[in-house]
């Protein structure tokens, strides 16, 4: 055996006590939290962008606990919604507070969750065999997107209501049944009381399915554990550490950065991610000028309308999001990491840019120039998934990855050197 | 980050597009426009003297309580003072008859129109919004409303002016239902300060700002406590976080 590099815990039991020992006899908890924390190994080298996880999961914690607050005094009636938000806001005792918090709370776990997903693609995350843990991932998005279009109804503002037609009008573009599918979901003809009472429910439900979706996600990453920068497998025990206390320590020292960042926006810029029309209460007789959904859909409602005809937007916006569940077999490349991928790394970064050009579309009316530089982002978004990432697999020619991640760690060590 | 990148594009992308009519609100210093900034009480208080005197004759100022100005500075009874100069509609008292009262410092500030139709059949087909969330409401909100409450003028010559509307380049569109509401000296100001249209106008949105945000401060004071807080924190789990990752090579 080599000997130990550094401290590792020793091997005692959690449970001494003969209360715990009887619990964990027959409902293992003691052993799991253990062998999820104590003993489950991780690679050595995790950057920063591996803490985007666990915040992301502690950022659903936040909006789940601030919502079920704010929804003891919200009420779901079109005559009151909007009133009861300013109740919230200036009678209930630190309403602003957690309404903030909730607020920007959605933003922020979106930021999280799209640096998640980018860091997934330039290490190669979603590589074998961590295939469904991607996928698992896509529906929690999926899941959050629906989740945070209805929360945003709800305050029933301007920018509630309109935006609540426009997009539950999208799916009358479905050929023969698209007009009574629209009237179901809306329960009734237009947006109106049935629709802000079922969005209220389902915004309360979804964030539990979420939850659900995250366990899964967890088994899924608990079965290989997490990749790594240099995107090589754990082959030694020296590539590894214990998850505890050596990530606790850094994904907590990483949450209060997080959490700084947070508060500067809720205490000292909290309307920043919001539209200041969403503060007038919702008129279904007086159509905003400029109707843009939140900033978190800009890119795919960008993607909605660079089509020319409205079920062709409609299957595009879906594609887009669907494309994301076949990407792991629509990159080639055997090689997870960018970093030897010398064809791959400039195209992501294309890549990353053509995402904010599609959010920047996303605010523009379409039309003139903007409707060209959105149709031709659209047609690169397609293009980067299902021609640019398997003709690269097929055409690069990969660096020499490193044999191990100890390897990766001394050629980091030597190049920060110089 | 978002806002940032799209306001560098705008910056550089051709002005083809722009709304040529309306023009962007003018840049006012406020004394709550800074991170730690608070509101000016003496202008506050001026600000609810002209909202009393000139907008409230429309305006309704439905989300705010007459308690609620103690912030200003208004002790209880200057409170049930002010309060008491309002008729508020109650009732029905036991013999089923809704009855007129003074308002307590209990009740919201009561709509100046018993409706929208009649507000609207009062002020020729437009309806006076909200004062509450103004503020908040309007993109840049308070220079946004300074601009707009002193920057009536005379139409272009290539403007025709729609029947009852007046010019104001900072309204979207540039025609506006309401006239101009401020001339000078229009209010006597208790403390003596004249009376400009400039002077009421600064006045007026230092007050409904506070009523769009009137945890503004408390929010404020909180936010610096947490960040200092937050900074010792994150500073001590660093020594955490180097100390347990210190033989990891």
């Amino acid at each position: 055996m080599t000997k130990k590099k550094h401290p590792q815990r020793p091997s005692r039991p959690l449970y001494d006590n003969p209360v715990s020992k009887w619990i964990d006899k027959r409902l293992p908890v003691f052993t799991f939290i253990r062998h999820s924390l104590d003993e489950y190994p991780t690679p050595k080298n995790l950057n920063w962008l591996w803490n985007g996880g666990s915040l992301a999961g502690i950022t659903l914690l936040i909006m789940i606990i601030s919502g079920i607050t704010l929804g003891m005094h919200y009420n779901p009636d079109p005559a009151d919604a909007f009133n009861s938000i300013e109740r919230i806001m200036r009678d209930v005792n630190y309403g602003w507070l957690i309404r903030y918090i909730h607020v920007n709370g959605a933003s922020f776990f979106f930021i999280l969750v799209y640096l998640h997903m980018f860091r997934s693609m330039y290490y190669g995350s979603y590589k074998a065999p961590r295939e469904l843990l991607w996928i698992v991932g896509v529906l929690i998005l999926l899941l959050m997107m629906a989740t945070a279009f209805m929360g945003y109804v709800l305050p029933w503002g301007q920018m509630s209501f309109w935006g609540a037609k426009v997009i539950t009008n999208l799916f009358s573009a479905i050929p023969v049944f698209g007009d009574s599918i629209v009237q179901w979901l809306l329960g009734g003809p237009n947006v109106d009381a049935p629709t802000l009472h079922r969005f209220f429910v389902l915004h309360y439900l979804l964030p539990f399915l979420i939850v659900a979706f995250v366990a899964i996600h967890l088994i899924c990453l608990h079965q290989f554990g997490s990749n790594n920068p240099s995107g090589v497998e754990v082959k030694k025990s020296e590539d590894q550490i214990p998850f505890h206390p050596y990530y606790t320590v850094k994904d907590l020292y990483g949450l209060t950065i997080y959490l700084l960042v947070f508060a500067g926006f809720v205490f000292f810029a909290p309307n920043f991610f919001m539209e200041a029309v969403n503060y007038n209460p919702a008129n279904p007789l007086v159509t905003p000028p400029h109707i843009a959904p939140e900033w978190y859909f800009l890119p795919f409602y960008a993607i909605l309308r660079s089509f020319p005809d409205k079920l062709g937007g409609v299957i595009g916006m879906f594609s887009a999001v669907s494309v994301l569940f076949f990407l792991p077999w629509l990159d080639r490349s055997k090689i997870k990491s960018a970093a030897y991928r010398p064809m791959f790394r400039p195209l992501f970064w294309v890549f990353i840019l053509n995402c904010l050009i599609l959010g920047w579309i996303g605010q523009k009316p379409p039309q003139g120039w903007y409707l060209i530089i959105g149709r031709l982002a659209t047609l690169y978004y397609f293009a980067h998934f299902l021609i640019i990432l398997p003709v690269v697999g097929w055409l690069e020619r990969p660096l020499t990855v490193p044999s191990s991640i100890s390897e990766y760690c001394k050629r980091e060590h030597n190049r920060r050197k110089k | 980050m978002i806002r940032l990148f799209i306001i560098f594009i705008l910056i550089i992308s051709p002005p083809c597009l722009a709304d040529a009519t309306t023009r962007p609100p003018e840049q006012t210093h406020w004394s709550f426009a800074t991170p730690l900034g608070t509101f000016d009480r003496s202008a506050m208080q001026r600000g609810f003297q002209v909202y009393k005197e000139v907008c409230s004759a429309c305006h309704e100022l439905s989300h705010i309580r007459f308690r609620e100005l103690s912030a200003l500075g208004f002790n209880d009874k200057e409170i049930k003072a002010i309060a008491a100069d309002y008729s508020i509609k109650d009732g029905p008292n036991d013999e089923g008859e809704m009855f007129d009262r003074p308002a307590l410092p209990g009740d919201s500030f009561p709509n100046p129109f018993p409706n929208e139709q009649a507000a609207r059949a009062s002020n020729g087909g437009a309806f006076p919004v909200d004062l509450s969330l103004i503020i908040k409401g309007r993109e840049d909100g308070a220079n946004y409303v300074h601009s707009l409450l002193t920057g009536y003028g005379s139409a272009p010559t290539d403007i025709t002016l729609f029947e009852g509307k007046s010019y104001n380049p900072y309204f979207e569109g540039g025609q506006i239902s309401m006239p101009p509401p401020l001339v000078d000296g229009q209010v006597t100001y208790v403390d003596g300060t004249p009376a400009t249209v400039d002077q009421m106008s600064k006045d007026v949105v230092t007050f409904l700002s506070w009523a769009s945000a009137p945890e503004l401060e408390a929010r404020r004071q909180m936010g610096l406590k947490v960040i200092l807080y937050l900074i010792v924190f994150s500073m001590l789990m660093y020594f955490v976080y180097r100390s347990v990752w210190r033989n990891v090579k």
